[in-house]
Order: C-alpha cells, then sequence, then structure tokens
C-alpha cells in the first residue's frame, strides 16, 4: 500500500488537470464526469476528447481508444500468469484497475506469479488495494477538476506532478544495466516516432526496447533482466 | 455548448469497455496457453520501456517537436526530481522537489 500511496500527489494532480481538459474540450458535465468515473485512462481521455468534440464516428473513437491502450495488451500478456486461478468476473475488475501505474509497481514488487494460495491471495490483495486507490484518488480529483474547471488555468502545468511520479518510478525500476538501457531506447524511440497516429510511438518504442535487450542478453549471458 | 447527448453517453461506455478490453486482453479466455520463453524474458523489460515511453516525449517534447532550448523548467524539474530520487529514496520526495524547481520556474520566467 505504501508504494502506491507515495505515488498519489501524482496521480491527483494528473487527474485534477484531465478533469479541467475534459470540460474546457466542450464536454458536459455529466458526460466529463461519467468518463471520469467510467473510463478510468487518461491517455485514452485525453485523445478521445478532441474527436467527440468533433462529432467522429463511434466506431472511429473506440478504435482511437483501443490503440491508445495498446500497451494495456502487452501488460495483460504479463498478467495473466498471476490472474488465471480467479473467476472472469474477477479478472476482469482486475484488469479494469490495472492501470499503468498498478501494472509497474505490482510487477515490481512480485515478480514472479504465487505458486501457493497465500502468496496469490497476498498478491490479489496488492493488486486491488493498489487499484482501488488509484482509481479513487483519480476520480476524486477528476470531479474536483471537473468543478473548478474555470478557475484553474492549464498554464499552470500542474498536471507535470503526474510525470515526476512516473520519474520516480522510472528511476526505482532502473536496477540493471540491461534495465537501464531498455529504458533509454524506449525513451529515444518513444520521441523519434512521435509522428505516429494513435499513440503508437509507444508501442514501437516498447517493442524495440525490449527486442534490443534481449539480443544484448543473448550476446552477455552473464546479464541479469 | 456544454448539452449532453445520448451519442456522447453511449460512446464513453463503449470507452469504459475499451478499457477492460485491453487491460484484460490476454485473460478473458481461461484456454491454456503458454508464452515461448523467450517472450517471457522480454518481458521483464517491458514496465521500464513502456514508462519510459511514455515519460521521455512528456519532458522533451513540446506540441510533437523536441524542445531546442534549455530554457524549459520541466528539465530541471526532472533533474531535481532524479537527483532526490537518488539521495533521499522515495516518490513522493520525488515529486515535490521536483515541482519546487518547476512552478517557480514556469510561472514566474515562463520557462
Amino acid at each position: 500500500m505504501f508504494d502506491g500511496a507515495q505515488v498519489l500527489p501524482g496521480i491527483a494532480a494528473w487527474g485534477l488537470m484531465t478533469g479541467v481538459a475534459m470540460v474546457k474540450s466542450g464536454l458536459s458535465t455529466i458526460e466529463a464526469t461519467l468518463m471520469a468515473v467510467l473510463v478510468f485512462a487518461g491517455s485514452a481521455q485525453l485523445a478521445a476528447m478532441p474527436l467527440i468534440a468533433a462529432g467522429a464516428p463511434m466506431w472511429v473513437i473506440l478504435a482511437t481508444a483501443f490503440c491508445v491502450n495498446l500497451r494495456f495488451v502487452v501488460f495483460s500478456v504479463h498478467i495473466r500468469p498471476y490472474v488465471m486461478h480467479l473467476p472472469l468476473w474477477r479478472r476482469l475488475l482486475g484488469g479494469y484497475l490495472m492501470a499503468d501505474l498498478s501494472y509497474v509497481l505490482f510487477t515490481s514488487r512480485f515478480p514472479h506469479p504465487g505458486e501457493d494460495d497465500a502468496t496469490r491471495q497476498a498478491q490479489e490483495a496488492y493488486a486491488f488495494g493498489n487499484g482501488v486507490l488509484n482509481w479513487v484518488s483519480w476520480v476524486g480529483m477528476g470531479l474536483v477538476g471537473i468543478a473548478l474547471a474555470n478557475s484553474v488555468p492549464s498554464s499552470w502545468g500542474l498536471g507535470f506532478a503526474g510525470i515526476l511520479a512516473l520519474v520516480g518510478i522510472l528511476c526505482s525500476l532502473a536496477t540493471t544495466r540491461l534495465r537501464m538501457v531498455s529504458g533509454g531506447v524506449a525513451g529515444a524511440a518513444a520521441v523519434a516516432a512521435f509522428a505516429l497516429p494513435l499513440k503508437l510511438n509507444i508501442l514501437v518504442a516498447i517493442a524495440s526496447a525490449v527486442a534490443l535487450c534481449l539480443l544484448l542478453e543473448k550476446s552477455r549471458p552473464r546479464a541479469q533482466p | 455548448m456544454n448539452g449532453t447527448d445520448l451519442w456522447t453517453i453511449a460512446t464513453i461506455i463503449g470507452m469504459a469497455c475499451v478499457t477492460v478490453i485491453t487491460r484484460s486482453f490476454f485473460y478473458i479466455s481461461s484456454k491454456p496457453w503458454k508464452l515461448p520463453a523467450w517472450a517471457q524474458r522480454g518481458l521483464h523489460y517491458a514496465p521500464i520501456a513502456a514508462l519510459s515511453a511514455v515519460v521521455i516525449p512528456e519532458i522533451v517534447m513540446t506540441q510533437g517537436h523536441l524542445i531546442d532550448s534549455w530554457k524549459d523548467a520541466r528539465l530541471f524539474a526532472v533533474a531535481t526530481g532524479v537527483l532526490w530520487f537518488y539521495w533521499r529514496k522515495g516518490v513522493l520526495g520525488t515529486i515535490i522537489a521536483g515541482m519546487a524547481v518547476y512552478l517557480p520556474l514556469h510561472l514566474s520566467l515562463g520557462w
């Protein structure tokens, strides 16, 4: 729980600015509230806003949200062995709550899926606790942002607190040399491929960083993952 | 402006479904399959890669272009945050130290 609580100010500031942005993009208060409560995916929300404002067809908006969320599909491969013993609805609920930070905190706290019931329960409790905490602060501050939309100018840049939270997590993940390489390559690739539509640069970045690290690992068999 | 319509509500509900489907994608079906060993190993590098891919463009780019000036509050804030992290550990301190550098530079100097 402590890991998750530390990043809360970042998530809160980010939720706040997303709430402000939703109202400023022209969504009604009801629509913005519903989006903050239900969608729970900041980058997809930000990508969808201009499309909704422009009256784009629904399938275009949903396809965009899907592509922007593609990194979660990669995460779900990773999480699968941790959750397959659970019934479907619990897996879906867990998936819904497994946003970027929850995924990163979870996999660094538990590098391997639990083998026995006690470990599995501890893992599920950690994931659920973190996810709910994350959801409550995201939604709560999103609602505050919607309410204060006209008095919090986005030029203040409060949302940058969210980036700083991610920077902190990034540092805590950089535990081996190959992981640092992975982060460096992915960052550079994401910038280089930024022009790709639908945030596909993130997917390209993950693929190229993982591929390069696997190659390096092969050429230096003793390297730590 | 800012009227509520059913079409937008339906779109938002659809987006919530997209969130669930993408995040649970590979564990919706319970058919057994195993990931090849190389992919399993590759996943060790995925979390940091994903995070870095999200974060780095937010620090060094403005409106889709690489920044060409060092007078950017984000650079100083991130440097401060990273230093703090390695000095004291802890993400909360990273956020606070970074914002303590970011806000004055951004609001008063306009960096």
